[in-house]
């Protein structure tokens, strides 16, 4: 099985019929298919197309950067399908917001908030129905017997009675004849023979990840293609004053020079030309609007902000008045803690990039496209064009984890200037380096929680959470999420709890800091689960409870039910008998709810000779409903737990004067295999609905490491990454 | 700009590039390898790792001048029972996510099972933990490294 | 490993780089200028008003020591399998080891995987042909000028060399030679090698006290 990325906005086979999702097959335009991917002949729907080859290729309106979409999908199509996986291929969709939008997004074509499987699962079922359903009939017909005596199984349509069969490939042309269903049944759960079977699908994208066949954007190499690399500012919000690019033409390879509203971009004949191009550059900048704050003053103002109360994000009971109350009371006890959070850099393995080809009436972009809705309004904008004049590609994407979901569309305006600035019919490449990913914006925010609880008589009385930081939706495409003064998420995860306590606040300071920020694996949850995780920790250390029965206990609301189930789980899993386990080790634990799917995760954690923690293992339970593919949950939640270790442990992103501190690897660390701790999972049988696992992963584990660290007896870890830079690795 | 004739998966090529141009970019820009990947160009993240001379190296803190008549082999050009096992392994325990530092990761892997035939998982961290792969598929990766050695053991 | 950074800023603070205090500047913005401040040794000449022999010896030593202990040197010294890098000397990342022949472990990260024959700025990797890690019985790392003097001079613990031979080796191996050439923004060990060399024959000569 293979992944086919072949240029589909020039073969432009699918069309929308009057906003439906059904779509009409046309052929194939003049360009000739380099790769195997066969074309048509049945295309009952935008998502289903089969080739009289016999091959199954689904459209994935998804994309994969590694969290598994495109076997996800393809599986479900596969079920209803009722096809042979040997036959089933994936290919990314193009940008068409009218076949492809994300329906937990709206009319917007995207991926993010790990919904890929969530809001396709129906959509997909009824597009395999919907094909197996026009190929059954159409052997109906052929066979001249009743559809209804027809079976199909591992890809073979067959009439037992006259025993009679064919392929989908060899109904494929018959099919794509008969009308669309407009009602089709759905396959019931216990008939499946992929979704949620182990074992029975393997990853369509894999081995071509094992011999550097799989193609993603910065292995792009057209003819006559310029690579461009941008300098940008040093601070955020800097503007090019004037620029001396005298040195930059000098070098072989350099070919053009131009000023975007970004900064200035090197055009030259590869990557190499192009770096020592922008290193020769002399701009000097205009700082007069850019920010200049370093950490240590935002830091300043956050805390200052959070002395006093902001905008109420939830609420119940009245809990400055418990708090008063329990802090005169004697036989009550007042725990306060602040929890900072440092800007976070996603640092996907592929630094941002993108192609396009503009020739002064339609522009074809490819890469590793996260939003096409939003990007390709934006290109359009920039080179004057109707968004059905731009196409984007949707190519594999070396890593995201937010960052090519962006909601200002930088990255395609940036392509679209450069493209633009130096004239139609110049294919570029735009591609960044790790140093202009590492200090180039749209961070994770830096936050700040100020927490106070009360405990009386072993009871939790009073909680209160004061949040102070960033709003990436504020002034973005997305500000209408934005619900008075609330960006929903600033506060998700802290604003209600998934524990009954009877005096509950949480409020919000929103800072107005021009360092661009965005959404990061797991978004907000990155840090209201590590101040809400371990400050129930600490406050149920105070009421003398075990961290797992103290947490079920009040867990007694609805609502919290798939969280307690988790949370059993994952104590069954590991034995959970305290979280003191001698041998200098202890454990820690937390549960997290986010996208709808609920994880929680036990980790066993010493301090190494270094003085740094030392994870040796993460437990972990998820309930994301229905599984569709096992073994990629499970990856998800290996990787979710190491992308949460690496940041929680090491990542660190301080800010001098406005200047971002790190640039590469060297200096934003990140988690290595030595580092890695074991995990193991264990998936929650549901029959709920499927969500997402790409994020929910993340959460549980900084702060189920840092209530371990509590109860080796150091400082509960306070102020992330547990070690400084600087300190010792 | 100068002339330079390296030797990159048995042939020989011929580039006419700027002195310093490193490995990586001459590989991927001139000979149209892809394969070999640019995550940081410090040598921190192991993404460009290719072999010289049968050990691993980071292509892009290695110029083109200083290449000379070494034998430079690519993930495109690897071949051999460690290299069928290694691959075996990564597809057997469905090992890469976004897959963009994977072909590194299998030159170091590979290239740890051409020297030590039963890698202990300190010998695995100490040969892998040069490679980052930012979506942490690090518990397969050391278990497939495990299985290949098993697999070549025979 | 932490302590052997905390020794290294009990240094500086300690004033041995007091004559040159604007050499503490190593954060991130200022190490340009760090890299690029004078940062000399004394002329052998300077000690000979020294007329106690053996403080005149011990004095030549401590001055030879600015360059024994600046951290392009003491970085490849370390106490334990793992070297430092950078001017914190903070541990070496990725983790590298000295290995059976202190060029890496086998099948590991081997000093040449990333180290070339030259320094190579652009991916800010230094680089020698011999690039690799001092044995452990040569560690200097989390030691005082004395102990590493006493280590120098005994030929079990530098290698077997005689102090003909030693004399020879700072002055001319070109490996310690790196240090004045380290490239980057990397600061070079003080002097030059020729001067260190100097002090170091004077301090043999002298009668290598090493100091108390």
């Amino acid at each position: 099985m293979t992944i086919h990325q072949t240029d589909l906005s020039r073969r432009s086979i699918l069309k929308a019929a009057a906003g439906l999702t059904i779509a009409f097959y046309l052929p194939p335009l003049a360009k000739a298919q380099t790769a195997a991917a066969p074309a048509g002949p049945f295309a009952p729907n935008a998502f289903v197309r089969i080739g009289t080859d016999n091959t199954v290729t689904v459209l994935s309106k998804h994309i994969e950067m590694g969290q598994g979409p495109y076997t996800g999908l393809t599986t479900i199509v596969a079920e209803e399908l009722d096809a042979d996986w040997a036959q089933m291929r994936v290919e990314g969709a193009p940008a068409n917001n009218k076949l492809y939008n994300n329906l937990a997004f709206g009319p917007i074509q995207g991926t993010g908030g790990s919904s890929a499987i969530a809001n396709s699962f129906e959509q997909l079922r009824k597009a395999g129905a919907s094909a197996r359903a026009m190929l059954v009939q159409a052997a109906a017909e052929q066979w001249k017997v009743p559809a209804d005596a027809i079976t199909v199984t591992k890809g073979v349509v067959k009439h037992a009675v006259s025993n009679r069969q064919a392929t989908f490939g060899e109904l494929a042309q018959a099919a794509a004849k008969l009308p669309v269903p407009t009602n089709v049944t759905l396959k019931k759960p216990e008939d499946f023979t992929l979704i949620g079977k182990e074992g029975a699908i393997t990853r369509l994208d894999i081995p071509d990840k094992t011999n550097g066949k799989a193609r993603f954007t910065i292995d792009i190499n057209e003819p006559g293609m310029l690579t461009v690399l941008v300098a940008h500012p040093p601070r955020f919000g800097g503007k090019v004053a004037s620029f001396d690019d005298a040195e930059t033409r000098k070098i072989p390879g350099v070919v053009d020079v131009k000023a975007l509203s970004s900064g200035v971009a090197v055009y030259a004949n590869g990557m190499w030309p192009a770096m020592k191009g922008r290193e020769a550059l002399r701009v000097t900048w205009d700082e007069s609007a850019a920010e200049k704050r370093g950490t240590p003053e935002l830091l300043a103002e956050y805390r200052a902000a959070a002395d006093k109360t902001g905008i109420i994000a939830g609420r119940e009971g009245d809990a400055v008045g418990a708090l008063a109350k329990a802090s005169a009371n004697s036989a009550a006890k007042v725990v306060k803690a602040e929890y900072v959070f440092p800007y976070l850099a996603h640092a996907p393995m592929e630094p941002l990039n993108g192609f396009i080809n503009w020739d002064g009436e339609r522009a074809a972009a490819k890469y590793g496209c996260q939003f096409q809705t939003v990007d390709q309004g934006a290109i359009a904008k920039v080179l004057g064009l109707k968004p059905e004049q731009v196409t984007i590609d949707m190519l594999l994407a070396g890593g995201s984890f937010g960052r090519r979901a962006q909601a200002t569309a930088e990255l395609a305006i940036e392509l679209a200037e450069a493209a633009k600035a130096i004239g139609p019919n110049k294919p570029i490449k735009l591609v960044r380096t790790r140093d202009d990913d590492i200090r180039g914006g749209y961070y994770r925010p830096m936050f700040l929680h100020r927490m106070k609880g009360a405990v009386e008589n072993g009871k939790i009385v009073a909680w209160s959470d004061t949040v102070v930081g960033q709003s990436f939706m504020a002034g973005s495409a997305f500000a209408g999420m934005i619900k008075d003064g609330v960006d929903p998420t600033q506060v998700e995860g802290s604003n209600e709890l998934p524990y009954t306590v009877e005096n509950f606040q949480c409020d919000l300071h929103t800072a107005d800091v021009g360092v661009p920020t965005l959404w990061w694996r797991s978004v907000g949850h990155t840090h209201t689960a590590y101040a809400v995780e371990s400050f129930i920790d600490e406050l149920l250390q105070e009421a003398g409870k075990d961290p797992v029965a103290g947490r079920l206990e009040l867990m007694t609301k609805d609502k919290s039910k798939r969280l307690a189930g988790a949370l059993k789980a994952v104590a069954e899993l590991a034995k959970w008998n305290g979280p003191e386990v001698g041998n200098g080790r202890a454990r820690g634990v937390a549960a997290v709810e986010s996208f709808d799917t609920f994880v929680a995760q036990i980790a066993e954690v010493s301090i190494g000779k270094n003085g740094e923690p030392r994870v040796h293992k993460v437990w972990c339970a998820v309930d994301c409903g229905v599984a569709v593919n096992p073994d990629v949950i499970r990856a998800q939640m290996e990787g979710g737990i190491g992308f949460g270790v690496g940041h929680i442990l090491y990542a660190d992103l301080p800010l001098d004067g406005g200047r971002v501190v790190p640039k590469n690897f060297d200096s934003y660390r990140s988690l290595r295999i030595n580092e890695m701790p074991e995990v193991e999972v264990v998936i929650v049988k549901s029959s709920e609905k499927p969500t997402g696992v790409g994020e929910p992963g993340v959460p549980p584990v900084g702060p189920a490491i840092a209530n371990a660290m509590a109860r080796l007896g150091v400082q509960r870890p306070r102020s992330l990454p547990m070690v400084p830079a600087g300190r010792n690795a | 700009m100068a002339a330079f004739s390296i030797k990159v998966n048995g042939k020989s090529h011929s580039v006419d590039v700027l002195p310093d141009t490193p490995l990586l970019w001459v590989l991927r820009d001139n000979l149209q390898l892809t394969g070999t990947k640019f995550g940081c160009g410090i040598a921190q993240c192991g993404a460009c790792t290719v072999q010289m001379d049968g050990s691993p190296l980071r292509s892009c803190s290695m110029p083109v001048s200083g290449v000379g008549d070494s034998e430079i082999t690519t993930i495109e050009g690897m071949a051999g029972p460690e290299t069928e096992a290694v691959q075996k392994a990564w597809v057997a325990r469905e090992v890469p996510q976004c897959g963009y530092c994977q072909s590194g990761q299998v030159m170091s892997a590979v290239s740890l099972l051409q020297s030590v035939k039963e890698p202990t998982d300190e010998d695995i961290d100490l040969a892998m933990n040069g490679n980052i792969c930012r979506c942490a598929t690090y518990v397969r990766i050391r278990a497939a490294i495990h299985d290949a050695a098993k697999t070549l053991k025979g | 490993m932490r302590s052997s950074v905390m020794y290294a800023a009990a240094l500086i603070v300690g004033g041995l780089c007091a004559a040159a205090p604007m050499l503490v500047a190593t954060n991130a913005v200022d190490r340009a200028v760090a890299a690029t401040a004078k940062d000399g040794l004394e002329p052998v000449e300077s000690f000979n008003a020294i007329k106690d022999q053996r403080a005149r010896s011990v004095a030549l030593f401590e001055e030879a020591g600015k360059v024994i202990q600046s951290p392009r040197c003491l970085n490849c010294h370390p106490a334990g399998d793992r070297p430092t890098q950078t001017e914190a000397m903070r541990p070496h990342i990725p983790l590298v080891v000295r290995g059976p022949d202190g060029f890496g472990a086998e099948g590991g990260l081997r000093c040449g995987t990333c180290h070339h024959a030259t320094n190579f700025d652009p991916a800010n990797v230094p680089g020698h042909p011999e690039w690799h890690l001092a044995p452990i019985e040569m560690a200097w790392q989390g030691k005082s000028l004395g102990q590493i003097c006493e280590q120098l001079k005994d030929p079990k613990r530098n290698g077997g060399m005689d102090m003909a031979a030693l004399v020879h080796h700072m002055a001319e191996d070109s490996l310690v030679g790196w240090g004045w050439h380290p490239g980057g923004d990397r600061k070079p060990a003080p002097g030059t090698q020729a001067e260190f060399g100097q002090l170091f024959k004077a301090w043999v000569e002298s009668g290598a006290v090493c100091p108390g």
